[in-house]
């Protein structure tokens, strides 16, 4: 310890060394480069436009909707303002069913939005109403109309009425027949949905009360009520409805035995049982950003290249002789398996890998019913009605 | 259906019948979007219901008129989705027939 006399000088000292100090201080604070107004500093956009994945969990998942969320900072952080210019869409792969496209600029609400529609809001036609007249097969009867139900059936929708308890008519129901027997001497059989035939007029099976009575009337009455051949109907005429695909197995049949039923199509969608459901599978992935930090050298690079199962990562060779970098080379491909970055901390810190939050890569699978741009368009279309129909139920 | 009280318009709960998180959480979005907005959430009372509960409370404006409004965004919004999907599939056509047409003349 020291004595007072020292103390006193010593005291007298550091009061001067603190207000040097709080000069100091704030000549430091005067100095400091102003916060950017009107712009995010770097760690708070990164928090709003990427999901970082640590090896534990992701963090930053959630999106910052509200419109004032940065007001202390003075940036509008509106999505509206700007949407039209900002939005857009890269078609990767489109086949007659499947599509691969980016969707970019746009808030998960709204993609999730598309998704869920597409799987379970967008119309079909699907088979929901099987009459069996003859069915000695092994499946029973409750099972093989499950197996037909599932069929896609290759009509637009859009020509069609839901059916709703309404008698079966040529605008909300469409019937197919199907009756294949085994030989008795023959082969076992494969029946498969090739072989359900489209009747345009309607039902042909007889409604039985009706049997007696109406002997000598022109036409029995059956199950359906057509007023026309869908036939004749200028959309059909040119393109005959059929299941999508027509190797489909619905049953298999032994000798002697026999399928004989009718099924009555009708539309629906997805929401009320998943054969009405347009898409296979449709999903997206936000798009993986890979970020090292470190250089990644030599053996460790050699390492992380194998231990990534879809080959994000290439070698690259650097100036000195036999010197090796890993690069990032597919960062696209990446499925967040974590594989990279699961052997400690070196290697979570040595590697960053990010999601932006307002990219999607979506997938889309039809079942073949319509053609997946279709169906990305009627998706969207099934949105903009529901606004409709809130905006007219509340005005 | 709107359920808000008479004296003050600027708060409000819509009770939407046969829509789910699709409507409400894609509306929630577009109301957050608004600064006119203070508050605004929604929540499904009982999973076999068929309805959702939208809650708006607003900074003064109608709570049914910032609604709507919404919607009306994400109408526009949807509009716009659609238009520029329509034109980036025929684009996407486009370059691939000039690749296709490249290829065969190469040929
Ligand atoms: S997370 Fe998995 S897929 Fe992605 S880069 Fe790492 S190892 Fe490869």
């Amino acid at each position: 310890m020291s004595s007072d006399n020292e103390d006193t000088t010593s005291s007298s000292e550091s009061e001067g060394a603190d207000s040097v100090k709080e000069n100091a201080t704030l000549e430091f604070i005067e100095n400091l480069s102003d916060v950017p107004m009107g712009r995010l500093p770097s760690n708070i956009e990164f928090q709003r436009t990427r999901v970082d994945c640590k090896a534990d969990a992701p963090i930053h998942t959630d999106t910052f909707q509200y419109s004032g969320a940065y007001s202390s900072m003075r940036v509008e952080n509106s999505f509206l303002d700007n949407f039209c210019d900002n939005f857009r869409v890269e078609v990767i792969r489109l086949t007659e069913d499947e599509m691969e496209f980016d969707m970019i600029g746009i808030d998960p609400a709204l993609a999730n939005a598309f998704r869920r529609i597409l799987i379970s809001e967008v119309p079909t036609m699907a088979i929901e109403k099987v009459l069996i007249a003859n069915n000695t097969s092994v499946i029973q009867d409750e099972v093989l109309a499950h197996r037909l139900g599932l069929i896609p059936i290759k009509a637009d929708p859009r020509l069609f009425e839901y059916a709703e308890n309404n008698t079966a008519s040529e605008k909300n129901t469409i019937v197919f027949k199907l009756h294949v027997c085994c030989e008795r001497s023959g082969q076992r059989l494969s029946v498969k949905s090739k072989e359900l035939i489209w009747l345009p007029n309607g039902s042909e099976f007889p409604l039985e009360s009706q049997d007696s009575k109406t002997g000598s009337s022109s036409k029995p009455k059956t199950y359906t009520s057509f007023t026309c051949s869908q036939d004749s109907l200028p959309e059909f005429s040119s393109n005959p409805i059929a299941p999508a695909l027509g190797d489909i197995l619905i049953a298999r049949l032994g000798p002697g035995q026999e399928i004989e039923l009718e099924a009555h199509a009708v539309k629906g969608i997805g929401k009320t049982h998943s054969k009405w459901s347009p898409v296979t599978p449709v999903w997206y992935k936000m798009l993986p950003e890979i970020v090292l930090l470190e250089d990644i050298e030599d053996q460790q690079a050699e390492k992380l290249v194998a231990i990534c199962p879809v080959k994000v990562f290439d070698i690259e060779d650097i100036g000195k002789a036999g010197k090796k970098r890993a690069t990032v080379a597919r960062p696209r491909a990446c499925t967040l398996c974590r594989e990279c970055i699961r052997e400690g901390k070196g290697w979570e810190n040595a590697i960053s890998l990010q999601r932006k939050k307002d990219h999607f890569i979506f997938t889309i699978e039809s079942s073949g019913v319509f053609p997946p741009e279709v169906l990305v368009t009627e998706a969207v279309k099934i949105l903009e009605e529901k606004c409709d129909r809130v905006i007219s139920d509340l005005s | 259906m709107e359920h808000g009280s008479l004296s003050d318009p600027s708060q409000s709960t819509f009770s939407l019948i046969d829509e789910d998180h699709t409507y409400a959480n894609a509306i929630r979005f577009t109301l957050n979007q608004d600064p006119r907005t203070k508050f605004c959430g929604y929540s499904i009372p009982h999973p076999s219901d068929n309805r959702v509960n939208i809650r708006v409370q607003t900074t003064g404006a109608a709570a049914k008129e910032v609604f709507k409004d919404a919607s009306q965004d994400l109408m526009v919004v949807c509009q716009h989705v659609r238009s520029t999907f329509d034109k980036a599939v025929v684009d996407f056509r486009m370059s691939k027939s000039v690749n296709g047409m490249d290829i065969d003349s190469n040929n």
